[in-house]
């Protein structure tokens, strides 16, 4: 267990009545790009969001089983909810800028943080669009209201907004389904070169994009883990038939 | 434990959050108990179903409020025959017939309508529709039930006419396009479907309209020329609870027992118009939940 | 041939149908035209200069209004004052904070029933409780509270209208930046808000600045010789003014002018209110596009 940055033990997850993921044992290494596939409706991204516990906002829902992140359970009581969620960053399914200046979109996860210093600040802008791969196209115009970005652009926005407070873990929620191919391929070269530093969860629904951006690839099926495993073999060759069925696109 | 602020800001707005629930409690509470004193003079059995109100007299004196009672209902009742038919007719028109320009302009001038004070209503009931109901009918004043009719009317149909309207824009329009499919007119659709579908949010916005038409004070107050007796007809003046409160208050020594019974008055109207909302929250609560 | 008559009274229902609803139109579009017609009309003259910045003489039957414009706007600024913030602070709990539990059901409840609580009610409430039970006799800040409690309903659901309008994204993109619930209110909710607040609310206000019956007996006077001092102070107030002219006045014939003037000034200052409100809303909305 202890490469695993990320351990996942007998989780459950309950909407109301129906249980929406089912006893699921998982790890995620650090450093490394997992990706988790699955069919629309499978849990996936409700996997990705108990891991930040930004399910905690939906009434109705409760959980079994624990999620521990760099040795420690999550959802025990003692855990606080804010620091949690600055340790694991999260890139959301449409680029959702905040109707801000460019500037203040990156500085606002640090000003909450209650960093007062101009420079600072500046400096871990500078170095966050840098990280984002945004710089060059946006220091001119960085007090611009960032709903004027491309739509990819944003998306890389709110990828430095997330980098800026130095988290250890980036999850990202079908962050590309709402760009076209070269955003998307732009955003999946930042992805790649990102993992050097974070640990990366990215839950997408584009079978080519898990095969190649991620290191472990894990198969998400009616709340069931079906498969883990390198990304090379499960697409190669996968140990269940209902894999092979869904990643050649048989169904789904 | 952590985030101590967070906690203090949180349990100050649920204060907050709780405090509209005290002050609904508080009006009733402090209604209770200002009335009460009433009833060491008066029984309930008098106060609830005498006919004479006259509390001011030293030989004779009167706590009944059956005339009032009578006197309020009669001049609502009056108000929805005059704004129901012309409400839902306005509020069908605007969501079914006009095009989406004149809607445009129709629905600030129901809104404009709306805004204009209750007093100013009463104004006009004096000076216009007083005289004029007078001279078609040939009574002194046309101070009287049906002048405060048309009054409560006119300041009924805004809430009626948005509430309706509301109600039949939420019919879906698959139940619209399955009517027309079936070669029926756009007519036969509005009356035979739409206005079904949407007749429990008509309901419960005749009942808010009728909950605001009786809780309603100036217009009555100033139009319905203020006789305390029994009510013998829409010609006759009348005086309904909201107007003996208004005009007795005023006059009346704190503390007597006079000034009790108004307190007890005002009781009364506040659980008559509580039950009318509540079953209009209930009626359109089941129609909201029928349609999901 | 059949069939063809059977759609000739179809489509003749649909005309006379129709027709019914356009005159439901046409009878509010009278009433609205008639109201304002008459009320111009006979106040046109009567508002000068003088009018508005003059106090009443001769027995109320000469002069101007102004006390009772300061006495209405006075008693709006205290309505505001409590109302708001309170009315703010519930929308916050209710859309930011509350669950779907009991509790929860209960606020609404009860706000939908504050909302219907008849004005008169509300007049003895402000008797009891501020007149009376909390000693501050009839007077500016009497008046002020109880018409902020008759407004507090329609300020809560108008603030909580606006935070709908906040889309969730907002929220979600802050707190998984590690901002405090509060933080994220703070910073990423309510900025995007106040402006639909704001309006909301001026809306309600401009409802209570011409309501009458709460301030029958919780501190409007008749008349006054000068205008009023301290919040402890009885008020002239335009709509109780309206009341007066048409009712009370000893020479009712000979003061109508003056009464129509009051109505005319009266629906300006209503409509002004409802017209910034509007105007308001409008400039930040476009702001915020931008």
């Amino acid at each position: 267990m202890s490469q695993n940055f990320i351990a996942i033990d007998g989780f459950n997850f309950y909407y109301g009545q129906s249980k929406c993921l089912k006893n699921i044992t998982l790890g995620i290494a650090p450093k490394e790009v997992t990706s988790i596939i699955g069919p629309s409706g499978c849990g996936k991204s409700t996997l990705l969001r108990c891991f930040n516990r930004m399910n905690d906002l939906i009434p109705n829902t409760r959980i079994e089983g624990t999620i521990h992140i760099d040795g420690q359970n999550i959802y025990t009581p003692d855990v606080d909810v804010v620091d949690l969620r600055r340790k694991v960053g999260m890139v959301f399914q449409r680029p959702n800028p905040f109707p801000k200046s460019i500037f203040e979109n990156v500085a606002y996860g640090l000003r909450i943080n209650g960093v007062k210093n101009k420079e600072f600040i500046a400096e871990k802008i500078e170095q966050g669009l840098i990280n984002a791969g945004l710089w060059n196209e946006v220091k001119d115009r960085l007090h611009e209201n960032a709903l004027r970005l491309s739509g990819g652009q944003q998306q890389r926005l709110c990828v430095a907004r997330a980098l800026a407070i130095e988290p250890e873990v980036v999850l990202m929620d079908e962050p590309a389904s709402a760009l076209d191919p070269i955003a998307t391929a732009k955003l999946e070269e930042l992805i790649v070169e990102l993992k050097k530093k974070y640990t990366i969860v990215i839950v997408t629904h584009n079978m080519q994009q898990a095969a190649r951006i991620s290191d472990i690839t894990v198969f998400l099926m009616q709340g069931e883990l079906i498969e883990r495993g390198k990304t090379s073999e499960i697409f190669t060759r996968p140990t269940k038939k209902i894999t092979e069925e869904y990643i050649t696109g048989r169904f789904g | 434990m952590f985030r101590l602020k967070e906690k203090i800001i949180r349990t100050a707005f649920l204060i907050n959050g709780v405090l509209v629930i005290m002050i609904l409690a508080g009006i009733f509470l402090l209604l209770v108990l200002n009335a009460m004193p009433t009833f060491k003079e008066v029984p309930w059995k008098e106060f609830l179903t005498g006919k004479n109100w006259n509390p001011s007299s030293d030989y004779n004196p009167g706590y009944g409020i059956v005339s009032m009672i009578v006197s309020t209902f009669m001049v609502t009742l009056g108000s929805l025959v005059l704004a129901v038919p012309i409400g839902i007719g306005t509020a069908a028109y605007l969501s079914d017939v006009a095009s989406p320009k004149v809607r445009e302009i129709a629905k600030p001038v129901v809104e404009i309508l709306a805004g204009i004070p209750s007093v100013v209503i009463g104004f006009l009931g004096i000076v216009m529709v007083g005289p004029f109901i007078a001279k078609m009918t040939g009574t002194y004043s046309g101070l009287n039930a049906l002048n405060g009719s048309v009054l409560l009317a006119v300041m009924a149909l805004p809430t009626i006419v948005s509430l309706c309207e509301d109600a039949l824009a939420n019919v879906p329009k698959s139940f619209q396009e399955a009517s027309l499919a079936l070669g029926a007119s756009h007519w036969q659709t509005l009356v035979k479907v739409k206005l079904q579908a949407a007749s429990s949010g008509i309901i419960a916005a005749c009942m808010l309209g009728m909950g605001r038409a009786i809780g309603e004070t100036m217009t009555v107050l100033m139009a319905t020329g203020n006789a305390p007796a029994f009510p013998s007809g829409f010609l006759n003046s009348v005086r309904p609870m909201t107007s003996t409160i208004a005009i007795e208050l005023g006059e009346v020594p704190y503390f007597t027992t006079h000034y009790h019974a108004l307190f007890a008055v005002g009781l009364v109207l506040f659980l008559i118009t509580f039950v009318i909302n509540m079953i209009a929250d209930i009626v359109l609560h089941r129609y909201e939940s029928k349609l999901r | 041939m059949k069939s063809y008559k059977k759609a000739q009274t179809k489509f003749l229902e649909q005309v006379v149908g129709f027709g019914f609803l356009r005159l439901c139109m046409l009878i509010i579009l009278g009433i609205l035209s008639v109201i304002f017609f008459d009320i111009i009309s006979k106040s046109w003259g009567v508002i000068t200069w003088e009018f508005l910045t003059q106090s009443p003489r001769n027995g109320m039957a000469e002069g101007g209004i102004l006390p009772t414009i300061v006495g209405t706007v006075l008693i709006t600024i205290i309505t505001a004052i409590f109302s708001v913030p309170l009315g703010m602070g519930c929308a916050i709990y209710l859309n930011e904070y509350a669950g779907t539990g009991k509790l929860t059901r209960l606020i609404r409840i009860s706000i939908r029933n504050l909302s219907g609580v008849p004005s008169i009610v509300y007049g003895l409430f402000g008797v009891a409780l501020f007149v009376e039970a909390m000693h501050f006799g009839t007077c500016i800040l009497s008046a002020g509270l109880t018409l902020g409690l008759m407004t507090l309903p329609w300020t809560i659901t108008a603030s909580e209208e606006a935070l709908k309008g906040v889309p969730m994204s907002y929220r979600e993109g802050s707190l998984a930046l590690g901002a405090t619930q509060w933080q994220s209110i703070r910073t990423n909710v309510l900025p995007y808000a106040i402006p639909g607040m704001l309006t909301g609310t001026i809306l309600g206000l401009a409802r209570a600045a011409g309501e009458t019956a709460p301030i029958l007996f919780t501190g409007a006077a008749f008349a006054l010789p000068g205008l009023p001092k301290s919040l402890f102070d009885q008020f002239m107030a335009m709509p109780y003014h309206l009341y007066i002219m048409s009712t009370q006045h000893h020479a009712i014939e000979i003061v109508r002018p003056i009464a129509y003037g009051t109505a005319l000034v009266l629906i300006l200052v209503v409509f002004l209110m409802n017209l910034s409100a509007i105007v308001l809303r409008y400039h930040l909305r476009k702001s915020r596009q931008e």
